[in-house]
């Protein structure tokens, strides 16, 4: 089932077009990358899809709905940046999460925080931002939303976070949502993928099952992008 | 995390053979139950769709059967089993003799060396 669809999605900011006409239908019950390298659209078509930003022309919309209110009931987005109160303790998430969301399941994020060790009184902001970053993963992933945004999750952690990170999302997931995941680390998501979008200058260069497109080229997802544009490398 | 895969093979052909080695070498024995798809998943570090066609295809090959509500079991049929350990070795010795062939040896060379090899390995042991 069509879970987030884009038909003739433009966003322009000025001068700069961002995303340029594209056409896209994800499937609930899938883990999708959305990569490219910076300034490709990613974030843009995150931010569209979060009802953070409005189309210039065409339309995007989650579980048949135009992006508001009730489209942010279902999706549980984690931005690129802290965006949760700084000044909040882990109590204080809790109540507000649980305030805010009617799909938030505070046992599941209580279990996670034990895991990993931070205490109800530390306040956000006070914590490392390795710390924060889990932290505020778990909070993502302790919705049970139909469909999860994770905009670049794993940029610029060690990998003992990255395996952290990509195992809290494997593991927590409700079966039968969407998980876009924007990155453009592709090598560290990949064996988690079922499908890649490869944006470039706010186009859908390519959408492909990740295994179909590892037998069809004999390359990893990675290995055939750099090849493919060489422009890549991070 | 989990396991580690190579850059030019699909995935699940890698997990499926990941699978068969477990089983051919009893770490999964005959009739046991294995943990579930999401579990399994979990523990390879990939995504369940993949682990599920990865098992989907074990299961059309006889080597694991599902049983509608208890869990996926690996076969206690034993002529699939040794068929499964039969075609793996044959593989593997495939692969070292076409090594040892771009070595230059011929097959008589290649059996007397390795005769020679468990000779002296053997003494080792003992």
């Amino acid at each position: 089932m069509s879970m987030l669809e884009c038909t003739a999605l433009s966003k322009n900011y000025g001068s700069v077009e961002a995303l340029r006409s594209i056409d896209l239908t994800l499937e609930s019950g899938r883990i999708v990358g959305l990569v490219g390298p910076n300034g490709s659209g990613k974030t843009t078509l995150i931010k569209l899809a979060q009802h953070l930003l409005t189309p210039t022309s065409g339309v995007i919309t989650i579980d048949g709905m135009i992006p508001g209110p009730q489209t942010k009931a279902i999706v549980s987005y984690l931005p690129d940046r802290d965006f949760l109160p700084q000044w909040m303790n882990l109590d204080e998430l809790m109540t507000f999460y649980h305030d805010f969301f009617p799909d938030f399941n505070p046992a599941k994020a209580a279990d996670m925080l034990d895991a990993l060790g931070v205490s109800g009184r530390q306040p956000l902001g006070k914590m490392s931002k390795g710390t924060r970053e889990k932290v505020q993963l778990i909070f993502t992933m302790s919705r049970e939303a139909k469909v999860y945004l994770l905009d670049e999750p794993i940029a610029g952690v060690d990998p003992a976070t990255r395996d952290y990170i990509l195992r809290t999302i494997l593991s927590n997931y409700s079966e039968n949502a969407l998980v876009l995941i924007s990155t453009h680390l592709i090598t560290d998501v990949e064996p988690i993928l079922d499908e890649v979008v490869f944006l470039q200058k706010g186009t859908i260069e390519l959408h492909e099952n990740a295994d179909a497109l590892r037998e069809r080229t004999g390359k990893s997802i990675d290995g055939y992008f750099r090849e493919v544009y060489r422009c890549w490398g991070n | 995390m989990g396991w580690n895969f190579n850059d030019n093979t699909p995935i699940y052909l890698q997990i499926m053979n990941g699978l068969q080695r477990e089983i051919a070498s009893g770490a999964y024995p005959p009739g046991s139950r294995l943990a579930s798809v999401r579990e399994l998943a979990l523990e390879a570090g990939v995504n369940p769709n993949t682990m599920q066609r990865a098992l989907a295809e074990l299961e059309r090959q006889g080597l694991v059967n599902s049983q509608r509500t208890a869990g996926r079991f690996v076969t206690e049929d034993t002529a699939a089993l040794s068929a499964l350990r039969r075609s793996m070795s044959d593989s593997i010795i495939s692969d070292f003799f076409r090594s040892m062939q771009s070595l230059g040896l011929n097959q008589e060379e290649i059996l007397s060396l390795v005769q020679d090899w468990v000779r002296e390995h053997s003494k080792e042991e003992h």
